[in-house]
């Protein structure tokens, strides 16, 4: 199959080396594999934490109000490039290294953990302001009808508001979790092995930098359009007739 | 570098420069010694951020323009650039930029060298545009269609009515997505250090690494932090306020 695919000349004349070399290919996939896993653990746990957060927004505990909006504040007022660099380096220097298996000393959270970390925190306080929109814009006579009908706050928040909300709230998250997969771009910075980085190293030895950046864009344009495009199914089958628009 | 960032450095050489004895000097006195370098590659960010604005803002409202057209032939190739655009990590078309842009150009028989620090700005510049293109479309948009009617019916033609009677009623309705995203923007420009670019972030790991303590870590980046906070958080509340301002009176 690949022989056929590579003619009697080989692609190589194209420079598209992760066709032709399997070093490369492997390589290759090995990122997108990354970017994919980094952007869905990143997706799942930002979502936690907008919805942890919007419910410590309204709970009546000042000092919770006050740090959530603390926290939104610095991490949306700040360049996440930064951050990452904060965790990665002044945070990881504080922390203990551990042993692992092959006796070596290694520390206790690794590059991709710290980028894990660091994007959540970011999106997660998109998340949180998003979520809180949503929630703001579920009447409050909704509430009061679960509160009538004997629900806690929890309850009411788990039931009634939040389900509402999140779907008041899927266009501006579907654009911030976009957002968010452009944003593992910048793991690139600490050398985590994702897409961007395996790039830049298979086009620094194969020297076929045009044609690696096109292939890069088309590939991140393919993984924000699937997203969208799940983002907007799943917009569709959540839709409650007659609640927003 | 850029003539800017040797003058911040030349600024405070002086007094930065007896770091290896001074190791023990606490944490305040290697940050005092060294905010000048670091303000000063701030500001260069600041002037990058400035910049790409203006450049991608011009570029925008010339291609926003482009997705509001009647002529197909240009509304749908406006539409896939700024899809393009917006869709593409602001980090890789910082690369093609710095890596594909010759390092200079020759027109005649003049050469016209593009540094770095140009390219980078043309690199943060692109992503700019095409989301101003789209909050261009969307204030125009956003107009009731009512007035384009009544424009016509009173002689006024497309370009007309969109000079003098769309456009200035747009104004309003786009500042504040548009602040939003120098905000934005200014919070991007860090990255120009990934590609070569020497900037805030270059002079404060550049002190860092001469000061070689692992204990100023926090200080030297929560410093820069701190700049930056300072400086987008402002523009950040007075979004809000004019969303709420522009909300009411609409």
């Amino acid at each position: 199959m690949m022989q056929w695919l590579q003619g009697p000349d080989g692609l190589t004349g194209l420079g598209l080396s992760i066709l032709d070399d399997d070093l490369d290919r492997s390589a290759f996939l090995w990122g997108l594999w990354t970017t994919v896993w980094l952007s869905l653990v990143c997706i799942v746990l930002s979502f936690a934490i907008g919805i942890a957060g919007a419910w410590a927004q309204g709970a009546s505990s000042r000092l919770g109000r006050g740090v959530v909006s603390a926290y939104i504040q610095v991490f949306r007022n700040t360049p996440p490039l930064v951050q990452l660099y904060f965790f990665f380096f002044a945070v990881g220097s504080l922390l203990p290294s551990v042993t692992d298996s092959y006796g070596q000393s290694v520390p206790m959270v690794t590059n991709v953990g710290w980028a894990v970390v660091s994007f959540s925190l970011y999106a997660g306080a998109f998340n949180i302001e998003i979520f809180r929109a949503g929630i703001e814009a579920v009447p409050s006579t909704t509430v009061e009808a679960a509160e009538a009908l004997g629900y806690s706050r929890l309850g009411t928040y788990r039931h009634v508001v939040f389900p509402l909300a999140l779907r008041i709230s899927l266009p501006a998250l579907g654009n911030n979790l976009v957002n968010l997969v452009k944003t593992t771009t910048l793991a690139y910075a600490i050398a985590v092995p994702e897409l961007l980085y395996v790039s830049a190293q298979i086009w620094s030895e194969q020297l076929n930098v045009r044609t690696m950046m096109n292939l890069l864009l088309v590939v991140y344009i393919a993984l924000v359009g699937l997203l969208v495009l799940g983002i907007n199914r799943w917009e569709r089958a959540l839709r409650v007739p007659g609640l927003g628009r | 570098m850029s003539p800017f960032l040797r003058l911040a450095l030349a600024v405070v050489a002086t007094g930065a420069a007896m770091p290896a004895y001074a190791a023990s000097d606490g944490l305040v006195a290697p940050l005092v010694r060294w905010a000048p370098v670091i303000l000063g590659g701030f500001l260069f960010n600041v002037l990058v951020s400035i910049l790409a604005m203006t450049l991608g803002t011009v570029a925008g409202a010339a291609l926003g323009l482009g997705l509001i057209s009647e002529t197909r032939a240009i509304r749908v190739p406006s539409r896939i650039v700024t899809e393009f655009f917006r869709n593409a990590p602001w980090l890789v078309l910082l690369f093609y930029c710095i890596l594909l842009i010759p390092f200079e150009f020759r027109v005649g028989g003049t050469i016209i060298p593009l540094p770095g620090w140009v390219k980078a700005v043309i690199g943060l510049a692109l992503p700019v545009m095409a989301n101003v293109a789209e909050i261009v479309r969307g204030a125009v948009q956003s107009i009731p269609g009512a007035q384009w009617e009544s424009a016509e019916s009173l002689g006024f033609s497309r370009f007309q009515t969109l000079w003098m009677i769309v456009l200035p009623q747009c104004l309003k309705r786009m500042l504040p997505p548009w602040m939003n995203l120098y905000a934005i923007l200014t919070m991007a420009t860090p990255l120009i250090s990934i590609v070569g670019v020497e900037d805030g972030m270059t002079l404060t790991r550049a002190a860092i690494a001469s000061e070689g303590r692992t204990d100023l870590l926090m200080p030297m980046y929560g410093f820069l932090l701190a700049l930056f906070f300072f400086y987008c958080y402002p523009i950040a509340r007075w979004t809000v306020r004019l969303e709420r301002r522009f909300a009411l009176s609409a």
